[in-house]
């Protein structure tokens, strides 16, 4: 069983790759897309996506720009956000529009696994609910 | 670039002490010429009016005294007749109580007949019977009812002067003289004097002096040509004005005297005359020159202290412009490092987490196989690419700030241009923009301090990454040739500066950002040091267009080899 399942959006491949092999010998499973673009589409084809990682810098649309974009489109994946220490305002404010967290790169793998556990745990408290508010539903037409 | 400065504070100096000069002297000079002239005029006047008013007053009183001489001895010839005046004895009588009442004024007196026989005598000179018929004074007496004299020497060969009175007895005219004292009349002519060297005196018309002159002085006798020949209208004096053969200047004041066959005349020299005009003339050469120079040397003083100030301000002005440049450099190299921290943080993350997979590898129980160990192998490598690469970044960034003097240099402008572009590709890739480069094949050179150009590009650079906020930005860097000069153009298709704006942002603290994101002092930097390179900045700008910057620098020479 893994822990979760996660999108790591990042313009360098070679972080990727890494990462992707770091995480994935921690029972996560991994998807990699090296844009704010290539994250969106990765999304859409696959919706068992828990948690997205993504790297707030990157040439094209950049982090703020994917996230506004993912939490519009994808409201139930969890964003946590990684950034360079210049760039902490923008967590801040990506914060504020919905990403879970933030970290500072590079960052310990351990805490990251700490937060993508926390994201999925919320991720999952919030399928739950909805699930439990549609089974209301059901049951209260079905009453009716 | 100081020496021209230098020239320039003494040009200004000089332009502002002449102005000074100029303007404070120039009312002082018209006003003193202007009040002296009026002054002049006026008091001229006045002085030949006084003269004139002198001479008319004492011809007056002459001509008076005269008459009075006159009338006395009418009043004896009307009074007695020729019969009584006949006795020496009775004239004797008449000239006591003459002189009793005149004094100084008779010296005889006679009774003279027809022929010109001297009847009866009174006086001082015992004459005898003495004949006067041939003389010219009895000619003219003769036929005249009152008769003054010119002034002769007679048969006493004294000069003196007489008056006649002619009366009839029987049809026979006969003449009663009158000498009048010489002594006393000279005396009183002589007494009218004007200043120190103003004289007076009296001259018939045939230039024959009446009176002596004082012993010191003589007369111009071209001068007495012009006085005995002119005209007078009655009791009206005349003003003459020349210069003496020695060379002073002489006012002659003439008045007619005894119906204009004597002329009085006072001479005075002009300077004497004129003496309050002429201190008047000194008072204002002096306040002149001693005002003039007055001026001149406080214009001089404050102009120099001026000028001290002004290099003190300057000097000041330099220092604090040096501080300010000093400030922009860190500023943009701030700006520069916050982009290089970021671009050296994802190499860092990728060796860290590279790293960490290696250790991840290690712990586990396969280690030695060979996939394994290939996997670690690979990952070293990336962590000594991903090394290699933060080396470059540390080594671009240490040549920039390495060179962080001013002095000046030969700069390789297309080397200069490239090593910038490097630097800000990591900021320009952030940003979406794609930075191009145009440079010319001349390879131009400039001589200029490299880290101030690099600070002026660089900061040019940032700029018009700044301005683009579109997706697909792109900023010309270009570098080419003009006549003598080398131009590097830094352009960009961004959003434009308002026009409004565009004359301004070359000023200190101008600044579109928000507050705490710019000093404002970027571009009054770059200015600044293209100036001071003697070149120039422009802006050529068009809302969302675009932006060109245009930095002119005169060329030392072009590198030939590449």
């Amino acid at each position: 069983m893994h822990i979760a399942k996660v999108l790591l959006v990042d313009d360098e491949t070679s972080f990727l790759s890494v990462m992707g092999k770091r995480l994935g010998s921690r029972d996560l499973e991994v998807v990699t897309a090296d844009s704010g673009q290539a994250g969106l589409d990765a999304l859409e084809k696959d919706p068992e996506i828990d948690v997205v990682i993504l790297d707030v810098k990157m040439p094209g649309m950049d982090g703020m720009e994917t996230l506004h974009e993912m939490r519009k489109r994808f409201p139930l994946a969890e964003v946590v956000m990684l950034t360079g220490h210049a760039t902490v305002d923008t967590a801040i404010d990506g914060m504020k529009h919905g990403a879970f967290d933030y970290l500072m790169k590079p960052c310990d793998i351990d805490k990251l696994i700490e937060v993508v556990r926390e994201a999925k745990v919320k991720k999952e408290r919030h399928q739950e609910k909805i699930i439990q508010a549609q089974m209301k539903e059901i049951t209260s037409r079905m009453a009716g | 670039m100081h020496s021209t400065e230098d020239s320039n504070t003494a040009r200004l100096g000089r332009q502002m002490m002449v102005m000074s000069i100029v303007v404070s002297l120039t009312p002082l000079f018209i006003c003193t010429l202007v009040l002296f002239y009026y002054y002049h005029v006026v008091y001229t006047e006045k002085v030949v009016a006084y003269m004139k008013e002198m001479g008319e007053r004492h011809a007056q009183s002459i001509d008076s005294y005269l008459s009075e001489k006159l009338s006395n001895i009418k009043s004896s010839a009307l009074s007695y007749t020729e019969e009584q005046l006949q006795s020496d004895q009775f004239l004797e009588q008449r000239l006591e109580l003459l002189q009793n009442v005149y004094r100084n004024a008779y010296n005889d007196l006679g009774l003279i007949d027809a022929r010109g026989r001297l009847l009866a005598y009174a006086g001082p000179f015992r004459l005898g019977s003495v004949d006067y018929a041939d003389t010219d004074w009895f000619k003219s007496a003769i036929k005249e009812p009152e008769f003054i004299s010119d002034v002769f020497l007679g048969f006493r060969r004294i000069p003196h002067f007489i008056v006649t009175v002619r009366r009839y007895t029987d049809g026979k005219p006969w003449l009663l003289r009158a000498t009048i004292d010489f002594a006393g009349f000279n005396a009183m002519v002589k007494e009218i004097h004007l200043g120190a060297t103003g004289q007076a005196f009296i001259i018939n018309r045939k230039k024959e002096f009446q009176t002596e002159l004082r012993h010191d002085e003589n007369i111009d006798p071209a001068m007495l040509d012009k006085i005995v020949a002119q005209k007078f209208l009655a009791g009206k004096a005349s003003l003459m004005e020349a210069e003496a053969p020695d060379g002073r200047d002489f006012f002659y004041v003439s008045a007619p005297l005894k119906n204009g066959e004597w002329i009085l005349v006072i001479q005075q020299e002009r300077s004497d005359a004129l003496h309050h005009l002429y201190t008047a003339r000194k008072i204002a050469i002096s306040v002149l020159v001693l005002g003039g120079a007055a001026i001149i040397l406080t214009v001089v003083f404050l102009t120099r202290r001026m000028q001290g100030k002004f290099a003190m301000v300057k000097k000041d002005q330099e220092a604090m412009e040096k501080q300010v440049v000093e400030t922009g450099k860190l500023a943009a190299i701030g700006e520069l490092a916050a982009g290089i921290a970021h671009e050296i943080n994802n190499p860092v993350a990728i060796m860290m987490e590279s790293a960490g997979w290696v250790q991840d590898l290690m712990k586990q129980n396969d280690m030695e196989t060979p996939e394994t160990m290939k996997e670690i192998t690979d990952t070293l490598k990336e962590i000594v690419l991903q090394g290699r690469r933060c080396k470059e970044i540390t080594h671009k960034l240490l040549s920039f700030a390495r060179r962080t003097d001013s002095r000046v240099s030969e700069v390789k402008v297309n080397e200069l241009l490239e090593e910038l572009v490097s630097l800000t590709a990591q900021k320009a890739k952030y940003g979406s923009v794609s930075v191009r480069t145009e440079f010319t094949p001349d390879n131009p050179v400039i001589m200029g301090s490299p880290t101030e150009l690099q600070q002026v590009v660089l900061n040019l650079i940032n700029n018009a990454i700044d301005a683009i906020e579109k997706t697909e930005g792109v900023v010309v860097v270009r570098s080419r040739v003009e006549g003598k000069d080398v131009v590097i153009d830094v352009a960009d298709n961004g959003k434009g500066i308002p026009h409004a704006d565009l004359t301004r942002i070359f000023e200190p603290f101008y600044t579109t950002k928000p507050v705490g994101k710019g000093t404002g002092l970027g571009l009054s930097i770059c200015y600044g040091i293209i100036n001071k390179m003697g070149g120039e900045i422009t802006v050529e700008s068009e809302l969302d267009e675009g932006t060109v910057f245009h930095v002119r620098i005169p060329m030392s020479h072009q590198d030939a080899v590449r």
